[in-house]
């Protein structure tokens, strides 16, 4: 069987990418083909699925628990059964020791890295897109990942909540009592306030990433990352660093829920995040920039 | 090649260092439009490193690269003529050949959906474009590869091993592409092991060892700064030695499996044969012997300074140099 049957017309073959009418590709062209990439990755709906799965579980872990004993011993864990918008601020307090941070770093330790593994890096950066545009469409895609998943995990908390334990009205931190429409409002804001750390981890895992060029080191370094913050959280004697650590940041939502709402944990948490998360995103950048592709 | 119109590929006193290893110890090459350009030389001998360095994948230690007079790690617009692929072609493996080509089409800034059937078509993919390019065998993937870079329209095309994992109908099939796109006025710069490919479809090569270019030039100035090349029989060899060893315009004299081997010009072999019938040495065979690139290709990157008489002669001056080519054989 004859494999190549030689120049079809159609082709131009010396009429150049600049002899053609077309536009320069740009960092818009990267983002889209980024998202298109991850729907035919499992990667994708294994953390996507997480992020849906986990409210789910958690309200029938409570029915349970409620059946059987009834509350708990953390912040909300009183009003689980009087309201199902308490939901999603529990799982965002759970969540933020591992899940979240796995699902984020399941994407952007992955990006770059998965590009060396598949030897991919040198077929698109032979196109017509500087290195810099190729950087920012994947870093925006990884961030993108991780607000749908967020997003997911609210939204799927909320509606399963609210079918255990009613779209009620909720209690503050203060002790007010806030309506359902209101409470509904809170709890997106706290997803929004959550996301802030959530980006620096995208950071952290886009760091790994273009550094490791190992998909599995990257995404478990940035989970290790996270953990280490947590551990030194809890150490005895390292309690003056409590304000000022990446997972104390993924609480500054709690600020929402008190009346008047508390803005000082926000404001900190964007520039405690932005502190870790901009020297680890301009190191990744400069990398990427200037590292040679050598492999695939 | 002379004028204003900067040639393809000018590559000036590239130099990759890793550590203490060097890659490429100052490459000076250059392309002119309309060549196909082999570029040959041992496995390690730092062809892909500067193939890379070429397409602004790696960066030079030191030295220059310039694509048709643009610097490919200032600019990625210094590749807009440009196409072709380093080592195997690689693609996402869990998309389709067609999505792929949808991508890099899309990265050219092109959505060109009637461009990919035809790419597909002319590397006869069509009827497995939707399958994911994880099940593709590495001979589709080389032709998938051929047919994203022809999605391009380049001028220049840059092949590395393109016939690798290809059956040998694709192999013939791979040439006839090239030789037709440059017959369509596409200059070419591949890397082959494949000596008699490159001989068949190259005009100049340059012979790349241990990082450093031994030749540059035409595959004709090479072949001909090697000289001819003859073996002889006589009935009486052991004469016939002497008679060579002494006579003016002969070189290079040895004995090669029981035969003996010189060069020499035409007149210089009229003369010798005078010469040896004098001498009592009767002539049983007196044959040229075809010098193939590869001969020159072992010459030039084996052993110790042996390339360096047909280097000498690229330069002009070794007309006559001594073609190594026997020590090989």
């Amino acid at each position: 069987m004859s494999s190549i049957s030689g120049t079809a017309e159609g082709l131009r073959p010396g009429a150049g990418v600049a002899g053609r009418a077309r536009r320069r590709p740009g960092v818009g062209t990267v983002y889209r083909w980024e998202l298109r990439k991850l729907r035919y990755q499992k990667r994708t709906y294994l953390g996507l699925g997480a992020a849906a799965i986990v409210p789910i579980l958690f309200v029938v872990a409570v029915q349970f628990r409620h059946h059987r004993a009834g509350g708990g011993d953390f912040a909300f864990a009183s009003y689980l059964t009087k309201s199902g918008l308490v939901f999603p601020l529990v799982i965002l307090l759970f969540g933020a020791i591992w899940l979240f941070p796995l699902i984020t770093a399941l994407v952007a330790g992955d990006i770059f890295a998965s590009e060396d593994h598949n030897g991919t890096l040198k077929t698109v950066l032979t196109r017509s897109l500087e290195r810099w545009q190729i950087f920012a469409g994947k870093a925006l895609t990884a961030l993108t990942y991780a607000i749908v998943a967020i997003a997911i995990d609210g939204t799927v908390a909320v509606i399963a909540g609210s079918i255990e334990s009613g779209f009620n009205s909720v209690q503050t931190l203060s002790g007010s009592i806030v309506s359902a429409p209101k409470g509904l409002e809170l709890v997106y804001l706290s997803l929004l306030v959550y996301l802030i750390p959530i980006a620096t981890v995208v950071c952290i895992g886009l760091l790994l990433s273009t550094i490791t060029r190992n998909s599995a080191a990257a995404v478990v370094g940035t989970l290790m990352i996270s953990l280490l913050f947590q551990l030194i959280g809890v150490l005895p004697g390292l309690s003056a660093t409590t304000p000022y650590l990446l997972s104390t940041q993924f609480n500054a939502w709690q600020g929402l829920l008190r009346q008047p709402i508390d803005w000082s944990p926000i404001v900190r948490a964007a520039w405690v995040c932005a502190l870790y998360g901009l020297p680890a995103l301009g190191t990744a950048f400069l990398v990427f920039l200037r590292r040679d592709v050598a492999g695939g | 090649m002379t004028g204003s119109v900067p040639p393809p590929v000018e590559v000036r006193g590239l130099v990759k260092l890793y550590g203490e290893l060097t890659a490429v110890a100052g490459v000076d090459l250059t392309v002119h439009a309309g060549d196909v350009y082999g570029y040959l030389g041992p496995n390690g001998a730092g062809k892909t490193t500067c193939l890379r360095m070429m397409l602004g994948l790696i960066r030079p230690t030191e030295g220059t690269v310039r694509l048709f007079g643009r610097d490919p790690l200032e600019t990625v617009q210094a590749l807009d003529d440009v196409a072709g692929f380093v080592e195997a072609p690689t693609f996402y493996p869990y998309m389709s050949g067609r999505r792929n080509l949808e991508l890099l089409a899309a990265f050219d800034g092109d959505d060109a959906s009637d461009r990919i059937d035809h790419a597909l078509e002319t590397v006869e993919l069509s009827d497995r474009a939707k399958d994911r390019v994880g099940g593709y065998s590495h001979g589709m993937r080389q032709r998938l590869g051929i047919a994203a870079a022809l999605l391009r329209d380049p001028k220049l095309l840059l092949l590395d091993e393109p016939a690798t994992g290809l059956d040998p109908a694709g192999m013939r099939d791979m040439r006839l592409l090239i030789r037709r796109l440059a017959d369509q006025g596409m200059t070419v710069l591949l890397s082959s092991h494949l000596l008699a490919e490159v001989e068949e479809l190259c005009n100049r090569v340059a012979i790349v060892r241990r990082g450093e270019i031994v030749y540059e030039g035409a595959i004709a100035d090479l072949k001909r700064s090697a000289g001819a090349t003859y073996r002889l029989s006589t009935t009486n060899d052991e004469r016939a030695l002497h008679v060579c060893r002494a006579q003016p315009g002969v070189g290079d004299v040895r004995v090669v499996h029981g035969r003996i081997s010189f060069t020499a010009d035409d007149p210089a072999v009229a003369e010798l044969s005078q010469a040896l019938i004098e001498a009592g040495a009767l002539i049983t065979m007196l044959a040229p012997q075809t010098v193939t690139l590869e001969d020159l290709f072992f010459s030039l990157t084996e052993g110790d300074g042996v390339g360096n008489g047909l280097a000498s002669a690229q330069a002009g001056t070794g007309d006559h140099a001594p073609a190594k080519a026997e020590a090989s054989s």
